[in-house]
């Protein structure tokens, strides 16, 4: 099986068919080399790794307050739930991506892993 | 005296925030600015992260569980201090306080994705120095330095 290095935003995005809430400039040709599939924004500030997209159930600003503590550049709400108003508002002022996915965060996460991301050499 | 001086030449900068209780829209913008600022003051990346964990689970805790507070920062050249200082109510048992799991926060502070009793851990964690003061019925004060190497 072909393990990545990175993966282009693009090919997450067709992965988990996401819809689009925000996307700064020219953001699909960035590359992820790992994901951190969370509710917990103490334990995402825990996950010291680099070029990492975060998934979560949560819809609230907090979520986007923790990517930008983590220099997380993306986020993917799963279980195709709506940001709240408050959290698309701050991800547009903090220049942080963002989507939702239909699927929940076990088959997101797995099919990511699946493909390659976050496996090793990453 | 004369050491007091001798630290104050070695400062760069120090910022000061004034956090409100129960602000969870407003709440980790103080952190976000002293990241902005350390970012711009050129200090490497890993550091950075370390200041932003302590400093934004600090913020969180007056936003949580303070009837409000302050952040401060005092940045030198080989170090970034981070203060928290609220004024109360108050943790009645430290010790408990600092066991990983252990959190007072209510449900919908769950909701929002904390209050899981990983605050205070997560702030030592990632602090090389770490000193918490409180007394239930006053305030608590937190303490803690990031060394800049």
């Amino acid at each position: 099986m072909e393990v990545f290095k990175v993966m282009k935003l693009s090919k997450i995005k067709d992965l988990l068919r996401c819809k689009v809430f925000f996307e700064p400039q020219e953001f699909s040709e960035e590359e992820f080399s790992n994901a951190c599939g969370s509710d917990l924004m103490s334990d995402v500030l825990t996950f010291v790794k680099e070029k990492v997209i975060l998934l979560t159930g949560l819809v609230n600003p907090q979520v986007i307050r923790t990517a930008e503590m983590m220099d997380i550049k993306a986020v993917i709400i799963v279980r195709g739930k709506q940001p709240s108003e408050e959290m698309l508002k701050l991800a547009k002022e903090k220049c942080i991506a963002l989507y939702s996915t239909d699927y929940p965060m076990f088959q997101a996460c797995g099919i990511l892993y699946e493909n390659g991301l976050g496996k090793e050499g990453c | 005296m004369g050491l007091a001086k001798k630290g104050a030449e070695k400062m760069l900068l120090s910022m000061e925030f004034d956090i409100k209780a129960g602000d969870f829209v407003l709440a980790g913008e103080a952190s976000s600015k002293i990241k902005d600022t350390l970012k711009k003051l050129g200090v490497k990346p890993e550091i950075l992260k370390k200041v932003a964990i302590v400093s934004y689970e600090a913020e969180m805790n007056i936003v949580i569980h303070s009837v409000g507070g302050v952040l401060k920062a005092i940045i030198s050249k080989d170090k970034i201090e981070i203060i928290a200082e609220d004024r109360g109510p108050g943790i009645e048992n430290i010790e408990l306080a600092m066991m990983e799991g252990y959190s007072t926060a209510p449900e919908e502070i769950r909701n929002l994705g904390f209050g899981a009793g990983m605050g205070l851990p997560n702030m030592k964690k990632y602090s090389d120095y770490f000193e918490i003061e409180s007394q239930k019925g006053s305030g608590t004060r937190v303490y803690m330095v990031v060394l800049n190497k």
